[in-house]
């Protein structure tokens, strides 16, 4: 059998190999990613939730992450994580360390890790991680599970991709919180103060069900808010049933296929995007002067490569 | 660096010294490496499956209990077993010169002890990599 097809075969059995291949080769926009992703059964992707958990950093979402895991397991449900941490603007490098609070379950062959660095591109990461949603979707997970810190518009795009996000946020934290009010708790359904058993989550909790409130007011969409102590596993059962609630209501009231086009939508465009910036950069390293404008140069370049913008 | 590295670093088995391995790691993201960490007191099986989920080139091992011999070629026992003989295996810690050989026998593919430079264990990743062209 061909490499390809042989990866092909594996994803849907689950082996974990097969899946690791095929998230690099997609990732790494080899030429077998288009047999690869061609071969991807809708139906299971359709009926995979896909969670987002987002927060500022040291809120506890891998710790979280590792819990919702167990309980997903207890539940007899096949997961998967795609675990997103930004790579250096300097070095192009990345550590990637969310695996680290996950290894428990690493011999356990119904939970699907994966850590995947933005790499620095204005997008591009959307494309991939949507891509190994979709191919751990294909190996069978009923739920995947995409951990991302909440700082940042790359960060905030992948999230979108989820069919419902919760925010982690923890007591001690405040500045980072101040400063995501405007964005982030925008897109969170379900906001989980973590470490609730520190000082100051009382408080923090009153916050967010105001918080919540006014967003009921405003979206009429009901904004859940959950303590848990990710490091005890307290909480963690209740934060799971929470997320079956919303996904009943979004379900019923027609969320979910709205969030997914939109998420389709925006990730087309994505790999549009990353697809075409090879053939721009080359033209952008033939030209040593690049003289002019750099938006009309954008668009003859764009005319060079055969599309016409449209101002 | 045009196609991104993945690397793996673990530290298995009973040791929680894990200065070296936390300098590797950060020395490798600073060259350019997507690195992943699975930190202290891991079992050669789970750095093993770790390595094949992220479908890392190279895994790099920190020791420094005297627990090499039995360690390292575990691990690379367990990649072979999960079918990624593939993947490298690098060790670094503090190991005697003559357990070098046997480690290097085991399939270990290079062994670093204390005096070696971030230059030269940089360098064994990137020809694991290179060598790696999957």
């Amino acid at each position: 059998m061909p490499e390809v097809a042989k990866i092909i075969s594996g994803v849907s059995h689950g082996d974990p190999r097969s899946i690791g291949r095929a998230i690099s080769i997609v990732e790494n926009h080899e030429p077998a990613a288009h047999a690869i992703l061609a071969s991807l059964d809708p139906e299971k992707i359709e009926a995979c939730l896909v969670v987002g958990i987002t927060g500022p950093p040291g809120a506890g979402k891998s710790t979280l992450t590792s819990q919702l895991i167990k309980e997903y397991r207890r539940l007899k449900k096949r997961i998967g994580v795609v675990a997103v941490d930004p790579s250096s603007p300097l070095s192009g490098g990345a550590l990637l360390g969310d695996r680290v609070r996950m290894m428990g379950h690493a011999l356990d062959k119904d939970v699907v890790v994966r850590s995947m660095a933005t790499r620095g591109r204005l997008g591009g990461v959307c494309g991939s991680a949507g891509a190994a949603v979709r191919i751990m979707a294909q190996s069978g997970c009923e739920v995947v599970l995409i951990e991302t810190v909440g700082v940042g518009q790359s960060e905030m795009d992948i999230v979108r991709m989820a069919d419902l996000t919760a925010m982690v946020l923890a007591p001690g934290l405040g500045d980072d919180i101040q400063a995501m009010k405007a964005g982030l708790l925008e897109v969170a359904d379900i906001l989980v103060i973590n470490k609730s058993d520190l000082r100051g989550a009382d408080a923090l909790v009153l916050d967010m069900e105001s918080v919540a409130r006014q967003r009921q007011e405003r979206l009429g969409r009901a904004t859940k808010v959950c303590s848990t102590i990710a490091s005890q596993g307290e909480g963690v059962a209740a934060l799971i049933q929470r997320v079956n609630e919303v996904h009943k209501v979004f379900e019923e009231n027609g969320e979910i296929s709205q969030r997914r086009l939109q998420a389709r939508r925006y990730e087309v465009i994505d790999w549009a995007v990353e697809l075409i910036r090879p053939q721009i950069e080359a033209c952008i390293n033939k030209d040593e002067e690049f003289h002019g404008d750099p938006m009309l140069l954008a668009k003859d370049l764009l005319a060079g490569l055969g599309i016409r913008s449209n101002n | 660096m045009s196609k991104k590295y993945r690397v793996l670093i673990g530290k298995p088995g009973l040791d929680g010294h894990d200065r070296g391995a936390k300098v590797i790691a950060q020395a490798l993201r600073d060259q350019g490496f997507e690195v992943i960490y699975t930190g202290i007191r891991r079992s050669p099986a789970e750095i093993a499956a770790a390595a094949v989920q992220e479908d890392v080139a190279a895994v790099g091992l920190s020791s420094l209990s005297g627990a090499h011999l039995r360690l390292f070629p575990a691990v690379v026992e367990e990649l072979a077993k999960a079918g990624a003989s593939d993947i490298a295996v690098v060790g670094g810690g503090v190991i005697p010169e003559e357990d070098i050989e046997a480690l290097k026998e085991a399939g270990v593919r290079e062994i670093f002890t204390p005096g070696a430079t971030l230059e030269e264990v940089m360098n064994a990743f990137r020809d694991a990599c290179q060598k790696n062209s999957r």
